[in-house]
């Protein structure tokens, strides 16, 4: 008796530290919402006002009349579209010959391959914005997401999942007379859903999230993706807190509600790249 | 995890296929070059070809109306003499440091969540990781304005415990830690995710065997836990390593250009950015990026080096 009553007390402890915890981590989330509602001369208030006042929504228009904000929330929205559609596409391509086919230097260029991730993003971008800039695609949609649908952590990542596959698969449908590329498709693809979602998630979190790139490229604001978008604000609203958290949680809402959606993917992905050491 | 049922299993798939094919190329080796040639394409545009142009860039100097001419070694020497490279150095150095911590709170709120029977493991899970979901432009906003020194509630939390209202992202003397702070604050629960699927793989009966032998929770923490979590806790060291020594979006956003403690809180690759895309110092700017990735590439060397010393492989 005395026992488990000693383990309910660890367990009401245990409860009290973890919650404190996540408090610290969601509270500045409700802090966001709840001065965004509220209007600049409450948020300029000692001490603050918990709940507002009166519920104040116009800094959410002006949020929109202030930046092109449609525009680039639809500019976000195609980025991590094309980004993601790319990598899906290319990195499960290579990563099926890379696992599945032998072939004259794999081992080579695989290795060479991985070699682009130990290079940091920044030693890039200069050669990249002029690849871009010759390509003439300054200021457009495929700028965002170009040299972003290419990734090694893509391959690699794949190729782990290609690799876990029972070859008996493949002979038996080789013996039926398929060939490579339909092996690959009707049959290899659908059996690593579970890595390709894990990949889709990472990857569409990322190119959300992206800044340096697109500052870089796309300076015209109608072009610019969300997170551009929001230092511009900044630069506009420079102490209009209200309307700055309003932007602030449009902005970061939608990756929220995809991260809500498929929970699960987003754990398996950052589970998995913790299992490569 | 169900994802990837065993990387033991890949890697003897990995053991049966042979290193090298022996056949001359057939119809099954042009369709391998085939499947990857598209991502072997993107490399070679945007990032094999970009690295040797960063490199060759890094030794001459932008003239004003496009073109290049050879300097030679000028703008290492460049780099080097500058002061704004050391303290952006520095800054960096700082950064990282302080990153690290998400390390060690992670593996506590892991292992808290490791207990048996514990009810709400995937609320707590799914809470701690939304930080790191987060744009972490609008993240830098929202604790500009927790950190704000005149209304933000931070100063108004500390105020109730007596402690004096700060200015803390403006003030060079707590700027640094205060970034540091968020980039703690949003990246723990990636790596509380990692930690939790090690400690998953620790088998439940040598725990059970220590708790038989009158092993305490801190002593199975520090017994069982700690050691056979090493491997996952060097990994993790390593990608925040990597990660911190590249911080920008925050910094950039939470000190905006009007701040007096901008140069005190520059990280290196922000003033890549200054120099690459607002003073035209592209030259310099790529000796910079260069000298960056050797940094990463000689501090990752020393821990793969350190590991020995107290990583322990099962």
């Amino acid at each position: 008796m005395a026992d488990r009553r000693r383990l309910d007390m660890g367990s009401v402890a245990t409860h009290l530290v973890l919650s404190l915890g996540a408090v610290v981590m969601v509270f500045p989330f409700l802090w966001q919402a709840l001065t965004a509602l509220k209007s600049l001369a409450e948020v300029s208030r000692v001490p603050p006002t918990f709940l507002p006042d009166d519920w104040n929504w116009s800094s959410f228009d002006e949020v929109f009349t202030a930046l092109p904000f449609r525009e680039m929330l639809t500019n976000s929205v195609l980025a991590t579209a094309g980004r993601t559609a790319g990598q899906l596409v290319f990195c499960s391509l290579a990563a099926y010959a890379f696992a599945r086919l032998r072939f004259r230097g794999r081992d080579l260029l695989f290795g060479l391959f991985l070699s682009v991730l130990m290079v940091p993003s920044s030693l890039l971008v200069l050669p990249q914005y002029d690849i871009i800039q010759q390509f003439g695609l300054l200021n457009s949609t495929p700028a965002l997401f170009l040299p972003g649908m290419f990734s090694a952590f893509g391959t690699f990542l794949l190729r782990q999942a290609f690799l876990a596959l029972p070859k008996e698969l493949e002979e038996a449908a080789r013996i039926d007379g398929a060939g490579s590329f339909r092996i690959f498709w009707s049959i290899m693809l659908p059996l690593i859903r579970p890595a390709l979602a894990a990949l889709a998630v990472i990857t569409a979190m990322t190119a959300w999230n992206d800044l340096l790139w697109p500052l870089v490229v796309n300076t015209d604001p109608e072009t610019m993706p969300i997170s551009a978008g929001l230092t511009s604000l900044k630069g506009q609203y420079e102490t209009n807190y209200p309307v700055m958290m309003a932007g602030s949680l449009i902005a970061s809402l939608p990756m929220l509600l995809v991260y809500v959606l498929l929970q699960r993917h987003f754990v398996q992905s950052v589970a998995f790249s913790g299992s490569k050491g | 995890m169900s994802l990837f049922p065993a990387t033991a299993a890949a890697k003897a798939a990995d053991r049966r296929v042979p290193k090298s094919a022996p056949r001359p190329a057939s119809r099954g080796q042009r369709a391998a070059y085939g499947f990857i040639a598209p991502l072997g394409i993107g490399f070679a545009v945007f990032y094999f070809w970009p690295m040797i142009q960063t490199f060759y860039f890094s030794f001459t100097e932008f003239g004003p109306f496009g073109g290049h001419t050879w300097t030679g070694t000028d703008n290492y020497a460049r780099v080097l003499r500058d002061v704004t490279v050391w303290q952006a150095l520095g800054n960096t150095l700082i950064y990282c440091g302080v990153g690290l911590l998400a390390l060690p709170l992670a593996i506590v709120v892991a292992a808290l969540l490791n207990r048996r029977g514990l009810r709400g493991v995937a609320v707590y899970r799914a809470l701690y990781f939304v930080p790191f979901v987060t744009l972490p432009v609008a993240v830098g906003l929202v604790w500009n304005w927790l950190y704000n020194g005149d209304f933000g509630l931070l100063n108004e939390i500390l105020g109730w415990f007596g402690v004096d209202r700060h200015y803390w992202v403006s003030d060079p003397s707590t700027a640094v830690l205060a970034i540091g702070a968020v980039m703690v604050w949003s990246t723990t629960g990636y790596y509380l995710i990692i930690f939790m699927a090690g400690i998953k793989a620790i088998p439940r009966d040598y725990y059970e065997a220590a708790e038989l032998d009158g092993a305490g929770p801190l002593r199975r923490f520090f017994t069982i836990t700690l050691p056979l979590l090493s491997p996952t806790l060097f990994f993790a060291s390593v990608i925040c390593m990597i990660q911190s020594l590249q911080t920008f979006d925050l910094i950039y956003i939470m000190m905006g250009e009007k701040n007096p403690a901008v140069g005190d809180t520059q990280s290196v690759v922000g003033l890549f950015y200054k120099w690459a895309f607002i003073e035209n110092a592209q030259g310099a700017a790529a000796a910079l990026a260069f000298l960056l990735m050797l940094l990463i590439a000689g501090l990752t060397y020393l821990q793969f080096r350190l590991q020995r010393k107290w990583v322990h492989y099962g």
